[in-house]
């Protein structure tokens, strides 16, 4: 069931199908007093793909999401989400087209006063008329999805760093958006709990469809995800390495500086012969 | 220099502009739906049943030094049996609605800065906005609208029990008895004094609660901001108390007396 998808026309929605643009970025640029955080940025998000955006911290990466969201306004530019141009929308607009969007915050950025289930459930508690019981359900399930479902009635603060982040993943992916955001999903986390979450975004990815962006600057993790898929046996999940056609839907984003000094697949990465990404991978 | 007071006056014209514009988006969500009735219902918990303690203290204590000092003015005079006519005028008109707002301001605004300040700085506004819900209407307005109607009763109460107070030190150690208390306490009171000590909780419940919401959404800078925040809270919000207190006053004294 979809509990706060947004309506959209039945065109729409077509032209919305499988390989069709459901983020586009189209020159964007944004400043604070001075400090240029995006100069001109633009990017293509394909409905169903990933695209991992890759740079040293205060590159601008985080900025992008929130733009996405509408949390922050861009100076210039264009940016359209499932279909709408939202650069210019008024917060109560930007309601609706937060609908179909997911975020998981760098810290997990749970909220502190409320359990695990308050939490995970908030969006369908607070924002839907979807009867509780139901909802229930769908908060055990997602907890369950990230492998998290005996700690329904924690608070956060009883918590790892890692189950944070998984909750915060469940909490994004409650209301079955169709575009997951990941801010540092994996930073500050050990290799372990890390493949643990980048497991979970590979599964959301390949087997929910959802279109994500990831922002990190874990190559590790970042080249995990571009590399891997997740595939179901049996009522079993299991990881394995991606074909190259399935490789080539995650496409890399590299920003120095505020704008885009790389835009290809994990091989053209590796291959590039820019000093700066060849530093920044060594 | 000169660059200095005009950085200063930019930032105190933003600091305004941001006030205003935090009361107008209150103001819209307060006649637009969605509304949250459990936060509010939260929120009069919080700000009123949780006040409740300190100002009974307040109200109590200064009810009775206010008598104790008084008696010994009046003394002078040989108008002790007075002395009720002074604590209810004082407690109604003015140390009621400013001890009981400056109370408040000291446990409600420094709680709201920090509270909002610590889910800024931690990103949970932003998780709220991203999960499709207005932190305004869900964080601010509850908070507003508790204040407002909270710090009147407060108000009340404390006024009350600074009365009682008084009359425990007036007869008990000024030996000024009860019946004659009690009919100074009522002597003492015009209706115009009673407008004023309801009318001016309200704008003052409005200045805490607005001043502890606008500082804690505007924080910045990590953890330090969240006590620079609670801070300003404080101090913003216990002078604009005696400031708003004093333009009340005037106006309503102009307007009634």
């Amino acid at each position: 069931m979809d509990y706060v998808t947004t309506r959209r026309s039945p065109e729409l929605d077509e032209a919305l199908g499988p390989g069709s643009p459901i983020i586009i970025f189209d020159r964007v640029s944004l400043a604070f007093d001075e400090k240029v955080i995006l100069n001109e940025v633009s990017f293509t998000l394909i409905k169903g793909h990933t695209k991992l955006i890759l740079g040293a911290s205060g590159a601008g990466k985080s900025t992008i999401l929130k733009l996405i969201l509408g949390l922050l306004r861009a100076d210039a530019g264009r940016i359209w989400v499932n279909g709408e141009q939202i650069d210019r929308m008024r917060e109560e607009e930007l309601m609706k087209v937060r609908v179909d969007l997911g975020m998981v915050f760098q810290e997990g950025a749970l909220f502190d006063s409320l359990t695990v289930r308050e939490n995970v459930g908030y969006k369908l508690y607070e924002e839907t008329s979807a009867p509780l019981e139901q909802i229930d359900q769908r908060v055990k399930e997602v907890l369950g999805f990230v492998g998290l479902a005996e700690y329904i009635d924690r608070m956060p603060s009883e918590l790892s760093g890692g189950q944070r982040r998984r909750v915060a993943i469940a909490r994004a992916m409650a209301a079955k958006p169709r575009i997951l955001l990941y801010d540092e999903p994996t930073t500050g986390l050990d290799p372990i709990t890390a493949l643990t979450i980048d497991d979970e975004i590979t599964k959301l990815r390949d087997l929910e469809g959802v279109s994500s962006i990831l922002v990190t600057h874990q190559l590790r993790d970042a080249f995990y995800v571009a590399t891997t898929t997740a595939v179901r046996e049996n009522g079993r999940e299991r990881f394995v390495p991606a074909d190259s056609k399935k490789a080539d839907e995650a496409e890399f984003l590299m920003l120095r500086d505020g704008q885009v000094i790389f835009e290809g697949n994990a091989s053209e990465l590796r291959s590039s012969k820019d000093e700066y990404i060849q530093r920044f991978l060594s | 220099m000169f660059r200095l007071v005009e950085q200063w006056a930019k930032a105190a014209v933003l600091e305004v502009q941001e006030y205003l514009r935090l009361v107008t988006a209150v103001g819209r969500a307060l006649v637009t739906r969605p509304f949250y009735p459990r936060d509010v219902v939260e929120q009069f918990d919080e700000i009123g049943v949780g006040s409740l303690t300190v100002v009974l203290l307040t109200g109590a204590f200064t009810g009775a030094v206010l008598a104790l000092q008084s008696g010994l003015t009046l003394d002078q005079f040989g108008a002790r049996s007075m002395v009720g006519r002074l604590v209810s005028a004082s407690m109604v008109k003015e140390l009621g609605p400013v001890l009981t707002a400056l109370m408040v301001t000291g446990r409600v605004g420094s709680g709201i800065a920090a509270e909002l300040g610590s889910m800024v700085v931690t990103e949970q506004i932003s998780a709220l906005r991203a999960l499709g819900t207005d932190p305004i209407r869900k964080l601010v307005l509850p908070r507003m609208l508790a204040g407002v109607i909270m710090v009147p009763v407060l108000t009340a109460i404390s006024v009350a029990v600074g009365m009682v107070g008084g009359a425990v030190v007036s007869i008990l150690q000024l030996k000024v008895a009860w019946s004659i208390y009690w009919n100074e306490v009522i002597a003492g009171l015009y209706m115009q004094d009673i407008w004023m000590g309801v009318i001016k909780p309200f704008a003052l419940g409005f200045v805490i609660v607005s001043i502890g919401c606008h500082v804690g959404m505007r924080t910045t800078g990590g953890t330090q901001g969240v006590g620079r925040s609670t801070t300003n809270a404080v101090v913003a919000g216990s002078v604009a108390v005696l400031a708003v207190n004093f333009f009340v006053t005037k106006l309503l004294i102009v307007l009634m007396y």
